[in-house]
């Protein structure tokens, strides 16, 4: 954890610089970079589209994650996981250009497509979560005594939370890399400043959308993952060691 | 007490699992549910705390049909332990062992109280173990936390399915003992599955046989080895039976008490007379509150003059004690080489003495049954 902390830090500083850099010193001939300002604003809309995306992503996905493994609904767990994973299969530039044609250009079809994609691992990691906890362990419970609601809130959530989080953590980068491609339609975001970029063929302003994405994709899965950390139960982080 | 009355399961499938089965378990008892793979016994024990709906037939908990509880209550009442443990593992084992008294309303320290009381009845210390985790247990120890999690709220009844199948034999030999004796002080009516004979012998009060669903023998396990009922029961307990019978019987059963002794403080003399007059060629030699002092042989007090008792008293020799199994009681035998050997109780005070004379009648009387029922099956 440690290290990945470190690493972290250190990718998230070259890429800030960087930016700056070509921020400062990025012109050639009457071409001029992005302003500092632009890509602040750029910036706050990426993660504008990331952050209400992966809002209605995580809430959707992890409610009905989860409702798709009680008694009643099991049956769907293993198709509607099925599906997720061959929906990720997906290319996101295949998915952001199949939105449009339904829901048009802009900000809000983004969010759509952004929201759909990011769904399907928080969805898949919900179901998975709580289908892959050893089923003695289930077992015992209810056969000392508790209640389904008990034996979801005390055994089955602690257990699966950290691959939900996990889920939240895979969704939220490829969230972060999609919204790049969600320019094509018009979305915002620093993809706007790539794709400027790249029909001018000019490096500078391409180096600086890009090294910001990924710059922010490194920051939250930083933060994520210590998210993750904070929330696995020490008896499951021993295991791991031990493993 | 637990009662099945003309117990069916048939599942969803169609596949019938238990038929009409009917069995008392009186309390304090241990039934063990023997029989090969498939034969309904986890299905029968499920039914009890209600973990598998009965299709047909009734099962009452010391006279309540069990349908009537609340099944979250009546599984709070009945200990439940299993092979495959099921320990949660984001929980250390007090909080594990505290499930079902914290489900009951105790308060934190009453349960952290009675986790602390119950590793120390499985032999853990309790301060060493109490706040680890599952994880950074063995296998053994696993299986004995998931024993006493099922022990947490002191339920009169335990349902126990293979609790101790999934561990090396020298140790679940060794848990089966302590559970053998942690059962004498708590006195539980226990139900106990298991596909292993010679554990069902070893822990069954009485042992219900089980073939295709069907309830075949329900005896106690002397009688299960001594007059199987069937072909199926005879095969299922093994052409050994004589010698698990033997493992089942103590030296007391066999032995013959007041033997003849005589006084360490006798002379020499006396000795010689009350061996001549009783025609035996051995004695055996007690102190005065009847402590087993050694032997004296005929032989050795034949030929050269022999003056003192401390010459001819061979002390170091084998015994064995009351609740000493038959089967153990001929090994030490036949390791020292002798066909004699006393039966000591307390302080070593001489309780009687087993000759290979009478384990051969032991070994006889279940041979001629034997040899019977063979012929009559061909
Ligand atoms: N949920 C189920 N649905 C359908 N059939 C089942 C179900 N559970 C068990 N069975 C069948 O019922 C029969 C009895 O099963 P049960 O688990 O009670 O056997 P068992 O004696 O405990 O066997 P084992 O020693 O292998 O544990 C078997 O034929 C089994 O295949
Ligand atoms: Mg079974």
């Amino acid at each position: 954890m440690k290290g990945k902390r470190i690493m972290s830090v250190i990718l998230i500083t070259i890429m800030v610089g960087l930016t700056i850099y070509y921020t400062l010193y990025g012109s050639q001939g009457w071409y001029d970079p992005a302003s500092g300002d632009e890509l602040l604003i750029r910036t706050w809309e990426h993660i504008k589209l990331v952050g209400i995306a992966e809002f209605l992503a995580i809430t959707v996905g992890i409610s009905a994650g989860l409702l798709i493994t009680r008694p009643g609904l099991k049956f769907l767990a293993s198709p509607v996981t099925g599906i997720a994973n061959v929906g990720l299969a997906i290319p996101p530039l295949a998915l952001v250009a199949g939105v449009s044609p339904f829901f048009g250009i802009g900000f809000r079809p983004g969010i759509i497509a952004l929201f759909i994609y990011s769904l399907l691992p928080v969805l898949r990691n919900a179901t998975v979560g709580i289908e892959d906890i050893d089923q003695s362990i289930i077992e015992s419970a209810k056969g000392m005594g508790m209640s389904r609601l008990q034996i979801f809130r005390k055994i089955e959530l602690p257990l699966a939370l950290p691959v939900i989080v996990s889920g939240i953590r895979y969704s939220t980068i490829l969230c972060v890399g999609t919204a790049a491609i969600a320019a094509l339609i018009n979305a915002g975001g620093l993809g706007e400043i790539i794709m400027r970029g790249q029909s001018g063929n000019f490096g500078s302003l391409m180096l600086q959308g890009a090294l910001l994405t990924a710059g922010l994709a490194v920051t939250l899965d930083w933060l994520l993952s210590e998210a993750e950390e904070k929330l696995t139960p020490e008896g499951l982080k021993l295991g791991k060691e031990i493993e | 007490m637990i009662k099945l009355e003309n117990v069916s399961k048939i599942y969803p499938d169609g596949t019938e699992a238990v038929r009409d089965i009917s069995l008392q378990i009186q309390e304090g008892e241990l039934c063990v549910l023997l029989g090969p793979s498939g034969c309904g016994k986890t299905t029968t024990m499920k039914m009890i705390n209600r973990l598998i709906p009965i299709t047909e037939g009734k099962i009452y908990i010391d006279g309540t049909d069990n349908q009537e509880l609340d099944e979250n209550e009546l599984r709070r009442d009945i200990g439940y332990a299993i092979q495959e443990i099921g320990l949660f593992p984001h929980m250390t084992v007090a909080e594990n062992i505290a499930t079902v008294p914290h489900l009951k309303g105790w308060t934190k320290k009453e349960a952290r109280n009675r986790a602390d009381e119950l590793l120390e009845l499985m032999g853990m210390d309790p301060a060493e173990h109490m706040d680890k985790y599952p994880v950074e247990l063995s296998g053994g120890q696993r299986q004995r936390v998931g024993v006493a999690r099922s022990l947490g709220a002191n339920p009169p009844i335990m349902l126990m399915d293979e609790p101790f199948g999934a561990i090396d034999p020298i140790t679940r030999d060794s848990l089966q003992d302590e559970f053998l004796k942690i059962q004498a002080e708590i006195q539980k009516t226990i139900v106990f599955v298991t596909h292993d004979i010679n554990e069902a012998i070893k822990m069954g009060t009485k042992i219900a046989l089980l073939k295709d669903g069907e309830l075949i023998q329900y005896s106690p396990p002397a009688e299960l080895l001594a007059q199987p009922k069937n072909q199926f029961v005879r095969d299922f307990v093994g052409a050994d039976r004589t010698l698990k019978s033997m493992r089942l019987m103590r030296a007391r059963d066999a032995m013959k008490s007041s033997p003849k002794t005589v006084s360490v403080d006798s002379d020499i003399g006396e000795v010689r007379e009350e061996m001549e007059s009783s025609d035996v060629d051995y004695l055996i030699v007690t102190d005065d509150s009847g402590r087993f002092q050694g032997w004296i042989r005929a032989a050795d007090l034949d030929g050269e003059s022999v003056d003192s008792m401390e010459e001819v008293l061979s002390r170091d020799v084998g015994s064995v004690g009351r609740e000493t199994a038959l089967s153990d009681a001929l090994s030490v035998m036949l390791e020292e080489d002798v066909a004699n050997i006393p039966v000591l109780g307390n302080d070593n005070v001489l309780e009687g003495i087993l000759t290979f004379n009478d384990l051969q009648q032991v070994i006889g009387e279940t041979y001629t049954e034997e040899g019977g029922g063979r012929q009559v099956t061909g």
